[in-house]
């Protein structure tokens, strides 16, 4: 496509990202699958929550999730035993997926299943609070976790992250007993950076919350998707 | 360290400028980017990266200029603009809003480029600006 100048000067830095990202969307469009970018902090519990989710979520929904690791295979291993289908995208020295990285494992995803047959796609982003941000995958909803854990004041230490997402899950809330945490801090510190963000307290340990978020998801795969189907 | 990714970014869309735009022996000075206070870019790491990746390549020697924007929101409570802080918790500090709508802040953009072609550098170094109207 030819460009003019004016079009070129004053574009977006990430524009090479971003045409990638649109290009993946229009797969899931396509396809009619619902694709979700999982971010959080290492070891908030991105994958604890996926293995609690996905067996239940498999009795409704045909799945694959693309796991993204600096490293290892050690997630994707874990993900696999739950019985869907996973294509890890190792990272290397990047401490984000992007867009390319996620077409690539797209590519593989196909080598393996007809993206036709899938409901939805779950990208679990690599462990971090700051660069998955700003790189978007195609993702129709960016979801973020936040373990009590953390802390009552990460949403404000890492707001564009928070500001982003489209729905925060606050995990780990089995601990709650234990921590000098309040959760209401946690949800107004969310809302503060972004109060238009969906805000569901889980435990993928004992399965508080679980269904709301479950339910969040139904909705979200019929609001996504629906219009698209209406214009097809 | 993902000024790296950025940066890559960034080439890619300069090399696809200098393909479609300017003639294949466009020589570029200065590159002027706007990066916004509300995103995870570090303007020194950035320039950083992009002398390091540029070396040896057909924009080695380009500079870059880097106008930081700064972060503002508007209260939608008094419609006033204001500095959201972590320490006010992006809140609007006159009226206690949470922060709904960015102003500025988020910007990542390639504002212009100062380049001249061979011949115009044998005749007169003045660069060409092409400012974005």
């Amino acid at each position: 496509m030819h460009l003019p100048l004016e079009d070129r000067l004053g574009m977006n830095l990430l524009a090479a990202n971003q045409h990638q990202a649109e290009h993946n969307r229009e797969h899931f469009e396509a396809w009619q699958v619902l694709a979700l970018n999982v971010m959080s902090s290492p070891g908030a519990g991105k994958t604890a929550l996926l293995e609690r989710s996905l067996p239940q979520l498999a009795q409704e929904w045909s799945m694959a999730v693309l796991e993204g690791d600096m490293t290892t295979q050690l997630d994707a291993e874990r993900l696999e035993a739950v019985g869907i289908p996973v294509v890890p995208i190792t990272t290397g020295r990047s401490c984000h997926l992007d867009a390319a990285m996620v077409s690539g494992g797209l590519k593989l995803l196909r080598q393996r299943l007809n993206p036709n047959q899938l409901d939805l796609l779950w990208v679990e982003n690599v462990g971090n609070l700051v660069c998955p941000a700003e790189f978007e995958v195609g993702e129709h909803h960016k979801v973020a976790l936040l373990s009590v854990t953390e802390g009552e004041d990460k949403p404000l230490k890492y707001p564009l992250m928070f500001r982003q997402a489209d729905v925060v899950l606050i995990t780990k809330i089995d601990l709650l007993p234990y921590l000098p945490v309040e959760l209401e801090q946690i949800r107004r510190n969310i809302h503060s950076i972004n109060p238009n963000a969906s805000v569901i307290p889980v435990s993928a340990l004992s399965g508080e919350g679980i269904d709301v978020w479950h339910a969040w998801l139904r909705s979200a795969r019929q609001n996504t998707l629906q219009p698209a189907l209406a214009m097809a | 360290m993902h000024e790296v990714d950025m940066t890559k970014c960034l080439l890619l869309a300069l090399q696809q400028w200098r393909e479609e735009q300017a003639s294949p022996q466009a020589m570029v000075d200065t590159i002027h980017l706007e990066v916004g206070r509300f995103t995870c870019v570090e303007p020194e790491q950035l320039r950083f990266t992009f002398q390091a990746a540029v070396a040896g390549s057909w924009l080695d020697g380009a500079q870059l200029q880097i106008e930081e924007i700064p972060f503002v929101g508007r209260c939608l409570a008094c419609n006033g603009t204001y500095s959201p802080t972590p320490e006010g918790a992006y809140r609007s500090p006159c009226c206690d809003h949470p922060l709904e709508e960015i102003v500025s802040g988020r910007e990542l953009r390639i504002r212009s480029i100062d380049y001249r072609t061979s011949l115009q550098s044998a005749v007169e170094s003045q660069a060409l600006s092409l400012q974005r109207v």
